[in-house]
């Protein structure tokens, strides 16, 4: 469990965040640029220091009133946004700096993994200057990684790199999340980043925290601002079935139904994050059974909110008694006022894709 | 061409270069570092302090180490011996000369670094200490030896300072630029040709120099 809490005046920003983050997974520190989300983790990191805070990291108190362990002396990986290699040392130079630092008993990341895992063999012998960004953030997420932290902290990893190094770069992020168990805080602004990576979100405004729970609830909180972004979608974490390999379609159990999803994404049993985008459900009284739409599950309405004059987002939870995990559909207005939808009612949602979320 | 004598003063003036450069460092590096990195109110005016030699005429600079240095001065009574017309005095005189050649371009050095590369290193578990030698000064190596040089040359053609508290004690305060000014005054024309050849080359030599390492750590590390 990682527990923090910040706050304090720098400058004119004000500053009183307070959170819990689970010690597995990845913890997104999400808002948009100003609302603190660096300067908390900077805080995490020891980079900076509040005029109060408290830090405790699994029971180990790295921050209180009382005591503020130096940042050296915190067992922390940091990324930032630039990759801020040290330019007189070679790559495995770099590579090599954090892992010496720390007494050989402590080494639970093995350099040859970390080396694998980034996919960075063939860069040793070449000089940093001569890297291309992507393969820049690589080296410096390694070099984090063999400094054998027990929290990974990144800070807006991907928001220095063009598309390509972006897309260069997230697969890594995701394998490694699943082939290390070590807590990541990952601060970012891009929603899309955050539904591909992030178990747990903590949503930051104006130097405070808005909400911080896991994300499936989050994203789909009407009362948060995620709902009213230009494509929401809803997250679910399912578990592989069956796959139909004649048709190419996975059958998946997600809680409260299961979902067809296109493309064999891996053997039965295995976790998959799903993305439904809110734009892709709509909703009716009957099933309806002359359509293309191959997932057509029971739902239960929990609420509606508004957008603008013309549609309205509807907050649903899957199953007919409304137990399962939250989705969104994003609906006319003129539609839901001519079928007379209302809260607490059970309808059939038509999910027109179900994409993964994580590759 | 070089007589003994010639000889001697020649390797005078490279001693007191040479042991100038390395006080010059010692002092010059923890001070740009401090100019660079402290948050303390008075640090310019100490950077205005060790600049002043730029401006200030070497005579009024050797004037007031004269002064300074003088049997019944604090500074005296506080080492314990006079130090004018020695070896021990040029040091000292050529190191506040050429100060501001060695402190600044390191400062720069230091400056240019950035806090990312400081911050870098304190997440990958290295100390302050640690972090100054293992990444600060690799960093600013080349203006580490921008300063170095400049110090260097900067005190084998120092005149002023050294006139007014070394004297021409040969083999003890008697460097180049005193030996070419008295050769001068007595008409021994020949010989001021020579060391003033052998301080031309010499000067333009290391002035190439400092330019090629320069480029070459600059394509270096960026």
């Amino acid at each position: 469990m990682i527990e923090a809490r910040f706050s304090g005046q720098q400058g004119s920003f004000r500053l009183d965040a307070d959170f819990t983050a689970p010690s597995q997974g990845v913890t997104a520190l999400f808002g948009p640029s100003g609302c603190g989300k660096t300067t908390v983790l900077r805080c995490v990191a020891g980079l900076i220091r509040f005029e109060h805070g408290k830090l405790v990291i699994d029971g180990e108190v790295w921050q209180s009133e009382n005591r503020f362990v130096p940042v050296h002396r915190r067992a922390l990986g940091y990324v930032f946004q630039e990759a801020s290699l040290f330019p007189h040392l070679s790559v495995r130079g770099n590579l090599e700096f954090g892992q010496r630092r720390v007494t050989a008993r402590a080494h639970t990341i093995g350099f040859d993994d970390v080396v694998d895992l980034l996919g960075i063999d063939r860069l040793f012998d070449r000089p940093t200057a001569h890297l291309s960004g992507g393969e820049r953030q690589r080296v410096a997420i390694g070099r984090a990684l063999l400094s054998q932290p027990r929290l990974l902290l990144m800070d807006e990893p991907l928001s220095a790199l063009d598309r390509t190094g972006r897309e260069e770069i997230l697969p890594y992020l995701e394998r490694l999340n699943s082939a290390l168990s070590i807590p990541v805080l990952y601060v970012s602004h891009d929603i899309g980043e955050i539904e591909r990576l992030a178990d747990t979100l903590v949503i930051m405004e104006h130097g405070t925290v808005r909400a911080a729970g896991p994300i499936a609830e989050l994203l789909a909180d009407p009362s948060l601002p995620m709902v009213r972004m230009p494509e929401p979608a809803a997250v679910l974490d399912g578990r592989v079935q069956d796959f139909d390999s004649e048709y190419g379609i996975a059958k998946v159990d997600v809680p409260g139904g299961t979902l067809l999803v296109a493309g064999n994404i891996g053997p039965p049993g295995t976790v998959r994050r799903l993305r439904i985008a809110a734009s892709d459900v709509s909703l009716s009284r009957e099933v309806v059974t002359d359509t293309t739409i191959l997932n057509a599950v029971p739902v239960l309405i929990d609420s509606v909110e508004p957008l603008g004059d013309t549609q309205m987002t509807v907050l649903l939870k899957l199953g007919a008694d409304g137990r399962g995990a939250p989705l969104l559909s994003r609906v006319s207005r003129l539609s839901w006022n001519r079928l007379c939808f209302q809260p607490g009612e059970s309808v059939v949602a038509q999910i027109k894709a179900v994409v993964l979320a994580k590759a | 061409m070089f007589d003994a004598a010639m000889i001697e003063t020649i390797l005078l003036t490279l001693e007191l270069a040479a042991v100038t450069t390395v006080v010059l460092l010692v002092i010059g590096v923890p001070l740009a570092w401090w100019l660079a990195r402290s948050k303390a109110w008075g640090k310019e005016i100490v950077a205005v302090i060790v600049s002043l030699p730029i401006v200030l005429p070497p005579t009024v600079l050797g004037f007031y180490l004269l002064i300074a240095m003088g049997p019944h001065s604090p500074f005296t009574a506080l080492i314990g011996q006079t130090l004018p017309f020695t070896f021990a005095g040029l040091v000292v005189g050529s190191t506040l000369y050429s100060l501001p050649f060695v402190v600044n371009p390191i400062r720069n050095a230091f400056e240019a670094m950035g806090e990312r590369h400081w911050e870098a290193a304190a997440t990958l578990r290295a100390g302050p200490l640690d972090a100054f030698f293992n990444v600060a000064l690799p960093l600013a190596s080349p203006g580490i030896l921008t300063g170095a040089i400049l110090g260097f040359a900067h005190t084998m053609g120092e005149f002023g300072v050294v006139l007014m508290i070394g004297g021409s004690i040969p083999g003890e305060t008697k460097v180049l630029s005193i030996a070419i000014f008295e050769f001068v005054e007595t008409l021994e024309w020949g010989k001021a040709h020579v060391l003033a050849g052998a301080m031309l080359v010499l000067s333009f030599a290391v002035i190439l120099a400092m330019r090629l390492i320069e480029t070459r750590f600059k394509s270096d590390l960026s």
